[in-house]
This record gives C-alpha cells, structure tokens and sequence, in this order.
C-alpha cells in the first residue's frame, strides 16, 4: 500500500514537473510568436517596397509630387501631415489628459462622481474611430469655419487643424489613464511627510506626486502619440485629402495612414501599391523611432 | 495538471495560426460546383448585378456570388483565376494585361456618368458649363463664380459672387477615371499637366472619401463644386451643371442622354471611354461598366459545362438584364453596344471552338 501510495505520488509529481515544463515553454512560444509576427510584418514591408524604392530611390522621402498618372512618388507631404498632426493633437491633449489625471489620482480618487468621470473617459477610447469622424465632420468642421472666416483665413473648415483637434479628443484617456494610476501609487507616507512638514495641496502635486511620476506621465503621453500617429480613418474625413505641402495649420492636408486607406484598393499598377506600401514602411519606421526617443526619455527621467 | 496541458495545446494552435497568417495562406475558391458562377469587382455595378442575378437565379436555379470588392481587387482575382468573370469599371492597363498574359474579354454590361454637382444658394436653375471652363475650374484656374467666361454662358441665371471651391475624390475610383479621361480628351492642359486615371495628382480642391464624401463637402461649404457618379446624385437629388458637349448641345445629365452617350461606332473589343462623345444627344462624361472573362475559357482544368453557363449569363446580362437598369437607375446599352457585346460573346472558345 505505502509503496504504491508513493509511486502514484512520484508520478504525480513527474506529471507535475512536465506540466510545468510544457507550460513554460508555451509562455516562451506564445512570446517568441510576437517577436516573429513584428519581425515578419516589417520583413513583408521591405520587401514588398523593393520595386518602389528601386525606381525612386531616397528621392521618395523628400519628394513633394504623389503623382500616380505618371509613377512619380513622393512621400514628404504626407510625412509632414502625419508629424504636424499627432503633435498638434499632443499639445492640445496634455493640459486635459494631465488635468482629468490629477484630478481623479489625487483630489478626488473615490466616490460616484470620480467613477462616473473614469468610466467617461475611458469611453472616450472605446467609440470608434468612424464615429468621431462623423462628428468632426458634422459638428467640427462648421465651427472651425466659423473660426476661420473671423481670422481671415480660407474658410474651408477641413484641415491640419480640424484633424488635429478631433486626434486630440480621442488620445486624451491614454495619458489620462495611465497617469491616473501612477498617481494612485505614489507612496502615502511620501505624501504624508509633506504634509507633516506644512506643504499644501499644490504644493505636494508639484513637489512630491509630478516628480515621482513624470516617467510615468511621459509614457502615456508616448502611448497617446503612438495612437495619434497611426489613427486613419477620423483623420481622413476631416484632413481634407490633397497632396500639396500644408502652408499653415489651417491649410488641406494627408497623413501616411490615410493616403493608404484611400488609395490602396484601386491602385493599378506595381509601383503605384509599392509606393504605398512603402508609404507603410515609413510610418513604422517613424513609429519605432519616436518610441526609442521616447524610451531613451523616460530612462534619463527615472535614473536622476 | 490536464489543465495545463489544455492551455499548451491552445497555445500550440495559437501559434499554428499566427504563424500561417505571417507565411500567409491563400485559399482558392473552393466552389468548383456546377451550380455556382464566381464573380468579384466593380462595386458601381453591385446594385444592377444583384437584382440581375437573383432574377437569373429563380429563372434557372444558378447561382452567381458576386463580391463588390472593386474593380482592381475584381481584376487581381480573375488574374489569379479564382473567379469566372470579373467586373471593372475600366479596362485593363498595359500592365494588368501584360500580368494575365492572355486575351481576356471586355463585355459592355451598362453605362454610368459622372455629374459635376455645386452648392451655390440661391440658384434654382441648372447653370450650363462648357468642357474648357470644367476643365479650368478643376486645374484652379478659374476661382470665383462670377467670373466672365461662367456669367457669359449662363445668362438670366443668378450666380453668386462665391469663391469657387474644388472638392474631388481622395480614394481611387472608376468616377475619377472616367471624369480624368474626359478632361485630358478635352484639355491639352489638363493632359500634360495632370493626364488620367483612378487617382490623380489633384492641382486644386479637397478631397472627400466616395461619392458621400465629396457631395459632404459640397454640401457643407456654399460655392463648392464636385463630380458624383449620376446615381448617386439622381438618388440623393443633388444639383448638376448642363454640360456642352462635342455637337455643340447643352446635355442634362441623365439616363436616356447616357445611354445615347454610347450610341456611336464602337471599335470591335469596345475597350473604350465613351468620353466626348460624338452623339449629338449623348451626355460627355459617361462610361461603360464592363465584364471580363478570359477569351480561351479552357483554363484550369474548366469543364465545357461552366464555360457554357458562363457564357448564358454574359448573354442574360446584356439582353433579359437590361430591362432592370433604368429602375436602378444605370443606362442600359445602346443598340451599338448592344450590337458589339454580342459579337464579343461570340468570340468566347472553349478548345478554340466558339460556345455560343
């Protein structure tokens, strides 16, 4: 009897360890599975772009003529489009992002009303893309033509501006929310030796709570630019669509991601599709730099 | 501890997956049963197909699947022979006939238009615009509406002093072909300054995603003006100009006007615009949608069979189908087309040997 009892429990227990083993490696493939999917996708990208760049050349990055009649690319005004954009969109978003941040993760963390402003916000991430270009399109556009009409500009109420304001509305929760909870961690003895020591409210946010956080608040500001420079389609209801270099932030534009949606579908000839595809290859490119600068930002934050 | 071993085999499948989706799989058509007929293209001609077949379907229990994916996705598929017919609202390019290698057929199935459509309040006449004026107003040449050259056609008719904003499509698109195609046929300007095709090198305007896109912008912005497919402008009762055309005539945009666009000497495989026509009452900006098949239809390992209902429904299509296009609003062929589609079908082989 206790000889079988402990040979069912050794068996058990090498039943045990392959599980664990067999577990392990899944977490390890399901990784591995990820590096391979991005790998791959930058791979289809390349090589999908030859026939684009073997005909352009490094001409493509800073040529201003998308003319696809006589297969002559360039990506420069789209390029511009998609930086103007996501910035613009940035330094419109940060004051509210930052605000609604603070305000939930310190001054109010708890209760129906901080609740019911959380849930809001984060359903400002959920509505689709298609939604908010809609909206922009309905209720933006005549607005800012309004504006434009009062400041003398071409009152064409679509644009670099209008795109950027709709961008804006739709990042604010990811630094919003990753603020929030950054906030929340900061330690409470921190906090509470401030206050021992006499600090106010404002003065513990800026001299205990923002330096603790900043690394924190950086990287969503970073997820937030992440998303503004790949959203495709509010974008492209409200940018205007033209191909020629933006003159001002009022002005037509197109970005990357929505060149792409546009013409993909009909684009009849190869170079024209390469030329779109490396229009994609650029954009990842663009995507993956900003996020190092980013990284390289956030570790210089956090090692002072 | 089955649990575990549950999670890896999920995994394993996960990873199966991720995995076919990185090498890509391609899936053929896996219909290769008698019954159905494989379509894929042009979503201009979607609404008129659909009613066409569900028709062609009671009346002979065959079933066509038809997928509006557009017309390059329509062309690609017929290149890489997953489908029977394809449907286009242009003919192939140099290099999309080069990369199928073989004679393939271009069936006229019906004619759509583009009209040019504006916003000017206050108007309620049809204002009348000649083809150098299109062509100047699109290239940014002519800025305002009240510019000598549009008062001087349009007399007795009230036109605002607005400035003139430019709204085209930023998608490609077979309206954009058709409308590009007419303002190279007649402007030397516009040919060597921006030539033709399904996406252009806009010199001016803004650009609206489809044909809700640029009738959007249009609406919204008082003084624009734009090109719509006249079914979509018919359905949503949008303004549209009068245009002159080659003879001379001032020609409203509509059904009949675009069916006579098409009623001149066609060339014998009507791989053509019918752009600036010469009918003395055709409407200048119309087009044919067309059907391709391939001309040698033994590819593939294709039965005869198919090859033949295949060729009946091209046949249906252009003579029992056309009595639906004018409810749907589309122009049905012409008695020239009509004349030439047969002829085209006729030319169909199965081993070489004609099928009908």
């Amino acid at each position: 009897m206790d000889d079988q009892k402990s040979i069912r429990k050794r068996k058990n227990s090498y039943g045990q360890i392959r599980a664990e083993s067999v577990f392990k490696r899944s977490l390890v493939i399901i990784g591995a599975a990820m590096v391979v999917l991005v790998l791959g996708i930058f791979l289809t990208l390349i090589i999908e772009s030859i026939p684009s760049i073997k005909s352009l050349g490094l001409k493509y990055l800073w040529g201003t003529t998308w003319d696809p009649v006589n297969n002559v690319y360039g990506a420069a005004p789209f390029l511009l489009g998609t930086i103007l954009t996501s910035f613009l969109a940035l330094i419109i978003s940060i004051p509210f992002s930052f605000a609604i941040a603070v305000y939930l993760g310190e001054y109010n963390p708890k209760g129906w009303l901080s609740n019911f402003l959380k849930n809001t916000v984060e359903l400002i991430a959920a509505v689709p893309s298609v939604i908010y270009g809609f909206w922009g399109l309905l209720v933006l556009v005549p607005l800012v033509r309004s504006l434009e009409m009062k400041t003398g500009v071409l009152p064409y109420g679509i644009g670099i501006f209008t795109a950027s304001l709709i961008l804006a509305i739709m990042i604010i929760p990811y630094a919003a929310s990753l603020g929030r909870e950054m906030i929340r961690l900061v330690p409470s003895p921190l906090k509470e030796a401030a206050y021992s020591l006499g600090a106010t409210r404002y003065e513990v946010l800026t001299n205990v709570i923002l330096p603790y956080t900043k690394s924190g608040l950086f990287a969503g500001v970073l997820l937030s630019l992440g998303r503004a420079l790949g959203e495709t389609m509010a974008v492209t209801m409200v940018i205007g669509n033209t191909s020629l270099i933006p003159t001002s932030i009022f002005a037509p534009g197109n970005t990357m991601a929505s060149v792409i949606a546009n013409e993909f579908t009909e684009a009849d000839h190869a170079v024209y599709l390469s030329a779109l595809i490396e229009l994609g290859l650029v954009l990842f490119i663009v995507t993956v730099i900003i996020n190092m600068i980013g990284k390289r930002i956030i570790k210089r934050f956090t090692n002072e | 501890m089955e649990k575990i071993f549950m999670i890896g085999k999920k995994s394993l499948a996960a990873v199966g997956l991720i995995a076919a989706a990185v090498t890509g799989f391609h899936t053929r058509a896996a219909a290769q049963d008698d019954k159905t007929i494989l379509g894929a293209g042009s979503s201009f001609i979607n609404p008129l197909y659909s009613k066409i077949f569900a028709d062609y379907n009671q009346k002979t229990g065959i079933q066509v699947n038809y997928q509006s994916i557009g017309s390059g996705g329509g062309i690609l598929q017929l290149t890489n022979k997953t489908i029977d017919f394809g449907a286009s609202d242009g003919p192939l390019n140099d290099e999309q006939a080069t990369k199928i290698g073989v004679p393939v057929l271009h069936i006229p199935q019906a004619s759509g238009a583009v009209v040019i459509t504006y916003n000017l309040p206050g108007n309620n006449n049809l204002i009348s615009l000649t083809p150098d004026i299109i062509a100047d107003i699109f290239l940014g040449k002519i800025k305002t509406w009240n510019d000598p050259r549009i008062i001087s056609i349009n007399k007795g008719v009230d036109i605002p002093a607005f400035p003139i904003l430019v709204a085209h499509r930023s998608d490609g698109s077979g309206t954009t072909n058709i409308f590009t195609n007419y303002l190279s046929k007649v402007s030397a300007d516009w040919k060597t300054k921006v030539g033709s095709g399904g996406a252009v090198n806009w010199p001016a305007g803004l650009g609206g995603k489809g044909n809700e896109g640029v009738a959007g912008l249009i609406k919204q912005t008082p003084g624009a003006i734009g090109y719509v497919e006249l079914i979509y402008a018919l359905q949503n009762k949008l303004d549209y100009a009068k245009i002159k055309n080659k003879k001379g005539n001032f020609v409203v945009p509509s059904i009949a006007s675009v069916t006579a666009a098409g009623n001149v000497k066609l060339p014998d495989d009507a791989k053509i615009f019918i752009t600036d026509t010469d009918a003395s009452d055709g409407y200048p900006i119309a087009g044919f949608t067309w059907a391709l098949v391939y001309k040698e239809q033994n590819y593939n390992g294709r039965s005869q069979d198919r090859a033949t209902k295949l060729m009946k429904l091209m046949w249906w299509n252009i003579h029992e189908g056309q009595q639906f296009a004018e409810a749907l609003n589309y122009a049905p062929l012409s008695k020239e087309a009509l004349k030439v589609a047969e002829k085209i079908l006729k030319s169909a082989t199965y081993n070489g040997k004609s099928i009908l």
